[in-house]
């Protein structure tokens, strides 16, 4: 049973900690430095809660242990809306169609959307509803979370912040 | 839902790497993506002395134009080979195989060199390797193998990979630029394992069918290769192929199983199906071009 000294970049802020080998990215972060807007509903990689963005890519941090992670850098739901309070546009988009119910699978979605979008992307409509097919939502019967997916492909006005660029 | 003990460690080198598979005799378990082998882990369906995280290690990572082909890292995420602009062109086939694996988030993550070597049988990366004659070399502290796909596949989960070997490159020969693809799943839905699918390739030259390359997936313990379809059509010239026959000759090859999802009847009905409707969409095409 190794323990090991990790460093990695959350939310813009240096996190440093010392972990055994087993720690998922997930436990870590939400443990570890304190974000539980990570979800955790499976734990095996299915339901899609637990996804954050490393080194700018949508991942599940049930699926990847805090070690890997190490020297990487990381958003997750909390890095998104600005100092203010000025939400994300995935974030205000999710809001305005009704894309969320009881919340919980919310910062994973919104953190693919995110990812998907970042730095001004425009993803096709087809690859976000892709992407969306990782996530699974008990609520909301998807079709909110659907057209802020289709929103966020069409509008082309406003800019999107958050990501990793 | 949370792993047991064990130690992490991350070698720079293959030869590192291989020594310690070798010292292990058994005890490592090589973590690549992850992504099959950290839900074994949560639930302790794998419980492992020591994980050897190979991301660490430069030369088996990346895609390489090799003579006569593609060699392609182990530790090569799938994201990497669908942004590929040197497999969309030279082996779009293989790009739409990965397409289909998993979801964004684990290809992200998950490996090409991962999938090949756990052989999941409805996996659609190992079905890909063996449709495309892709040669698979492994590395030991005894030295190196290079492998035809077609060999490396004993039964589920079950390949020859010795406890002390590490897969180190994976070689997709070049298909002729006129090379007809054909990829095919049926999937309750996306992102799911398939309940059954196929994957291969057609080299033509003169308008004859001068190379086949045909795979099926969920259709048997491992990938099957469909062996009698491949000899069937050599030397045909595209109008003069029956799809259903040539699926009804590729079905021979299959061996599949009941399971929850689907009884092996309804996978030999259903594969037939999906093998001819395949077949018959890509020469329409072809000839409609």
């Amino acid at each position: 049973m190794s323990t090991h000294n990790i460093e990695m970049t959350i939310n813009g802020r240096r996190h440093t900690g010392a972990v055994e080998a087993r720690v998922s990215l997930a436990d870590f972060l939400r443990d570890g430095a304190g974000y539980t807007g990570v979800h955790l509903g499976c734990e095996h990689g299915v339901c899609g809660a637990c996804t954050v963005i490393v080194d700018g890519r949508a991942v599940r941090s049930c699926l990847m242990l805090a070690v890997q992670a190490d020297s990487s850098t990381i958003t997750t739901v909390e890095g998104l809306a600005a100092p203010d309070g000025t939400l994300h546009t995935v974030q205000q988009t999710m809001m305005d169609e009704h894309g969320l119910q009881c919340g919980f699978c919310t910062p994973g979605i919104v953190m693919t959307m995110a990812a998907l979008t970042a730095g001004g992307k425009k993803p096709t409509e087809a690859q976000l509803l892709g992407a969306l097919s990782g996530h699974l939502c008990r609520c909301t019967g998807y079709q909110g979370i659907r057209r802020a997916a289709q929103r966020l492909t069409a509008t082309d006005s406003r800019e999107i912040r958050g990501g990793e660029e | 839902m949370k792993p047991a003990p064990f130690d992490y460690v991350a070698p720079t080198s293959v030869e590192e790497a291989c020594a310690i598979l070798a010292e292990a005799h058994g005890g490592a378990t090589v973590l690549a993506g992850g992504q099959t082998l950290m839900p074994l882990l949560n639930l302790r369906m794998s419980q492992p002395f020591i994980l050897v995280d190979i991301s660490h290690i430069a030369e088996l990572k990346g895609i390489m134009r090799i003579d006569g082909g593609a060699r392609i890292g182990p530790m090569t995420r799938q994201c990497e080979v669908i942004e590929s602009s040197a497999l969309q062109q030279h082996l779009p086939v293989l790009v739409e195989a990965v397409r289909h694996v998993g979801h964004h988030q684990t290809r992200n993550l998950g490996t090409i060199g991962g999938s090949i070597a756990l052989g999941e049988p409805a996996a659609e990366l190992p079905a890909a390797a063996v449709a495309l004659k892709a040669t698979i070399e492994v590395r030991s502290i005894r030295g190196t193998r290079n492998i035809p796909a077609a060999e490396f596949y004993l039964g589920p989960y079950m390949t020859v990979l010795e406890e002390d070997e590490l897969v180190t490159g994976i070689r997709f020969p070049d298909w002729s630029l006129n090379h007809i693809a054909l990829f095919r799943e049926l999937a309750q839905r996306p992102g799911d394992f398939a309940l059954a699918g196929m994957v291969g390739a057609m080299s033509i030259e003169s308008g004859k069918i001068t190379r086949a390359g045909l795979a099926w997936f969920g259709m048997g313990p491992t990938p099957m290769r469909a062996s009698a379809a491949e000899q069937k059509l050599l030397g045909c010239s595209l109008n003069d192929i029956d799809p259903q026959a040539i699926a009804e000759i590729a079905i021979t090859d299959t061996a599949p199983f009941d399971d929850p999802q689907a009884s092996a009847d309804y996978r030999l009905t259903v594969g037939t199906r999906l093998f001819a409707n395949t077949l018959r969409d890509a020469i329409s095409i072809r000839e409609a071009a």
